[in-house]
């Protein structure tokens, strides 16, 4: 058999949702993302929250990179003293989910009738009208978010903001 | 669905995070300064003995230790690396915690190497270090470093102590995860509010901290399969590291050999967790190690990796390791499963439980014609490079010989300290052992200056052995401010400067791989014998044949320091040798 454990996996990129329970402690996040700047990986998306469990902090974590190598932070991490547990999967085994926030100038609400239409289409929330500004919400997958930022694009974005996805395994755990 | 390894995500976190309720009652509490709970609770840990370097920011605990020099002995260092490095010689000797304090800023980060070398080697210390006071914290006030961040990828664990009364539960909890599971540091910045303001001090011993699982517990059916293959090998090989030590699992590894009768080589790292005469024991396996086990690492049909990690020194290039061979990997640390070397059965756990459990279902067995393949290189070996090493017949002295002299006149009996390069290698090849922990070398991070300092540790921990050094006159030119050490504290240790008039390895790879191009190998040394003589430190420097036994039970006689300078040849290599990409059965012998 070959042992050589860089021949077990193959060189493809995929994209992996880390889920990393730890307890809550100063430093935490620097523990973990060392394991993977270490390696010069870069993070896609961070998200961190307190579970159903008072204490405990979940981090969802988004990176594109080998089997192999997700597979050896993912013990190098939960191998650190502060963290429960680290696992991840891969897209089909998780369901996801991400905000977006669009902030636009409220003169185009006014005047142009198609951001309206958009607005409808893509199911999004206006979240405050202000004089100047509105700010709408769109939850969903990413290329949902991105498809409504597409379509208000021309129109004139003041600012954009992505939560990055948090994920729920599909298997109750 | 994550692919969460055994039991599911949330039970494994629900029964870890119930544990928080499960301590034990403290004793009454008293009020006290927090420097003095600093240091009570290093004497709850029962610490004896620590190394370090006072400055501003410890200072408060520094007066609480001095009221307290009869309970906890203060080892004043010449410079913060050698206080980590005597604490880790200390902890490699002994089993014990190691202990060292610095002050905030430069003396913290001059702990830095020993840190990352007690980290790759997993070597139990607690490593205190001041720090300013907390309302100064983020402000570049006066020797400010954020030591916690700087350490923290080469820690097992860090916290910093920013107010009195976290003391006493961080200290336990920090010396608790030092020492269980796989070893390693911990760093404990402590702000100077902290040690000044008063806490009602109550001290309990951590015995488990929820978050942290330091065993894993085997799973029956791994030492099962573990079993089965082995009773199946006809060619098995154990490589057995570190762990069988730090697990002290020496008896329970040495009933395990005898019963399977299967032969054992050493990672440089496992050496003197058996005696060298061992009947099982076939040497050690690695870059300058033995030819027969590291070619028949290519032969065997079942390789049991006990306790270590497959660094690349060990395996050479992974593409032909061992393919033939299955693998079992008894191993505490689930993170070095598969990390570098897919194997066939993982035993997870501590060596000292889970080896028993296989021995008591394997069959005794004796491999003779398997062994003669052993015996066979090994005389290879023996007439190409061993023979000349150890009887040379060129007029310069060998680094080789001087160990094998040693080896004589101790009776083996002596703990090893070397530093890096090719006199650790020649010591590792030729030292020999009739106790466990009596070979300390930095094994993972190579680390340069560790011999005069680790030796220091070594003999405080066990001042009734004969403590050597071995050190090139390169790496003792690193922390050679530790000879004020010795002379201060009166360390009984006998330091063997093995003089080749060159940064030896670095020059061995320039012949070998860069033309005999030397680039910035040549050192020149001080005249050592002034220097010792300065310290008040016995020395003496030969470099004839006739005259080294003599210089060597000089040395060994002598009360006190010894430093003992042998000049030996300039120019010899340390062979046999697995070149960097080789494969292990490519050792070349010359
Ligand atoms: C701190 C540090 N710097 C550099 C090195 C690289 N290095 C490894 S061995 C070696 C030469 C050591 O020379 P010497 O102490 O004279 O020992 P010799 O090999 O000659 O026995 C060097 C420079 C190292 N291991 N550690
Ligand atoms: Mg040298």
């Amino acid at each position: 058999m070959q042992h050589n454990i860089n021949s077990t996996f193959d060189d493809t990129k995929k994209d992996y949702t880390m889920a990393l329970f730890s307890r809550n402690r100063a430093g935490i996040l620097n523990r973990i993302t060392a394991v993977f700047s270490r390696i010069k990986l870069n993070i896609d998306s961070l998200n961190v929250s307190e579970t159903e469990t008072h204490g405990v902090y979940r981090y969802s974590v988004r990176v594109n990179t080998t089997e192999k190598l997700v597979r050896r932070i993912t013990k190098q991490i939960e191998k650190q003293v502060d963290v429960l547990k680290a696992v991840y999967a891969t897209d089909d085994l998780i369901v996801q989910q991400e905000v977006a926030l669009y902030k636009i100038p409220s003169e185009v609400m006014i005047d142009d009738i198609q951001t309206e239409d958009i607005i409808r289409k893509h199911n999004a929330k206006i979240l405050r009208i202000h004089r100047e500004y509105t700010v709408i919400e769109k939850t969903g997958h990413k290329h949902e978010t991105q498809a409504l930022f597409d379509e208000l694009q021309p129109y004139g974005i003041l600012e954009f903001v992505r939560s990055g996805p948090i994920s729920i395994g599909k298997i109750n755990y | 669905m994550f692919k969460a390894e055994s039991n599911s995500i949330k039970s494994i976190i629900n029964k870890n995070w119930q544990q928080i309720h499960d301590e034990q009652p403290a004793d009454e509490a008293v009020k006290m300064l927090g420097s003095e709970a600093l240091v009570r609770s290093l004497m709850a840990e029962n610490v004896e003995i620590m190394f370090g370097y006072p400055g501003g920011a410890i200072m408060p605990t520094y007066d609480v230790l001095h009221q307290f020099q009869k309970e906890i002995k203060h080892v004043l260092v010449r410079h913060e690396q050698g206080a980590i490095l005597a604490a880790q010689g200390y902890a490699r000797a002994s089993g014990r915690v190691g202990v060292c304090i610095a002050t905030s800023g430069p003396g913290a980060t001059n702990l830095i190497t020993g840190i990352a070398d007690a980290q790759i080697d997993s070597t139990p210390l607690v490593c205190i270090t001041g720090q300013v006071h907390k309302d100064l914290l983020g402000t570049d006030a006066f020797q400010e470093t954020d030591i916690i961040d700087i350490s923290m990828p080469i820690t097992k664990w860090n916290y910093k102590i920013t107010e009195a009364r976290e003391i006493p539960q961080v200290m336990a909890r920090a010396f608790f995860i030092a020492k269980s599971g796989r070893p390693g540091p911990v760093l404990i910045d402590i702000t100077k509010n902290a040690q000044m303001d008063f806490l009602e001090f109550s001290y309990k011993k951590c015995l488990h901290f929820n978050s942290y699982l330091p065993e894993p517990t085997p799973k029956e059916q791994s030492i099962k399969d573990a079993a089965d293959l082995i009773n199946a090998a006809q060619k098995p090989l154990v490589v057995f590291g570190q762990g069988v030590i730090l697990g002290e699992a020496e008896n329970e590894f040495k009933a395990f050999l005898e019963k399977s009768g299967i032969p054992a080589a050493a990672t440089i790292m496992g050496l003197s967790a058996i005696n060298n005469d061992h009947q099982n024991h076939v040497g050690m396996v690695g870059m300058h190690g033995n030819y027969a086990p590291n070619l028949l690492t290519n032969q065997c049909d079942l390789l049991i990796a006990i306790g270590m990690r497959f660094d690349d020194r060990v395996t050479g290039t992974l593409n032909t390791y061992a393919q033939q061979a299955k693998i079992i990997h008894l191993e505490i640390d689930n993170s070095e499963i598969n990390k570098n070397v897919r194997v066939n059965v993982p035993v997870l756990g501590n060596v000292k439980y889970t080896l028993p459990q296989i021995t008591d279902r394997i069959i005794e067995k004796t491999y003779p014609k398997w062994r003669e393949e052993f015996s066979q290189l090994h005389k290879q070996e023996y007439d190409a490079v061993i023979k000349e090493d150890l009887t040379p017949s060129k007029q310069a002295l060998t680094m080789s010989e001087v160990i094998d002299m040693i080896n004589d006149l101790t009776q083996n009996d002596a703990i090893i300290v070397t530093d890096v390069g090719q006199h650790q290698m020649a010591a590792c090849r030729y030292a020999k052992y009739s106790q466990t922990r009596s070979l300390i070398t930095s094994g993972g991070l190579g680390t340069m200056g560790f011999c005069i300092p680790a030796a220091m540790g070594a003999k405080l921990a066990k001042p009734e052995r004969t403590v050597i050094g071995i050190v090139g006159d390169g790496g003792v030119q690193m922390n050679i401010q530790e000879l004020g050490t010795i002379m201060q504290t009166q360390i009984d240790v006998k330091i063997i400067i093995l003089n080749n008039e060159f940064l030896g390895m670095v020059r061995q790879w320039q012949e070998l791989y860069f033309d005999k191009r030397y680039a910035s190998t040549e050192i020149t040394s001080p005249n050592y014998q002034v220097l010792a003589s300065a310290y008040n430190i016995a020395s003496a420097k030969v470099s004839q044949r006739e005259k080294l036994k003599h210089a060597l039970q000089t040395m060994l006689e002598t009360d006190g320091a010894y430093l003992l300078e042998v000049m030996v040849g300039q120019e010899d290599n340390v062979f046999p040798m697995i070149s960097p990409g080789d494969s292990v059965s490519d050792m070349r012998l010359k």
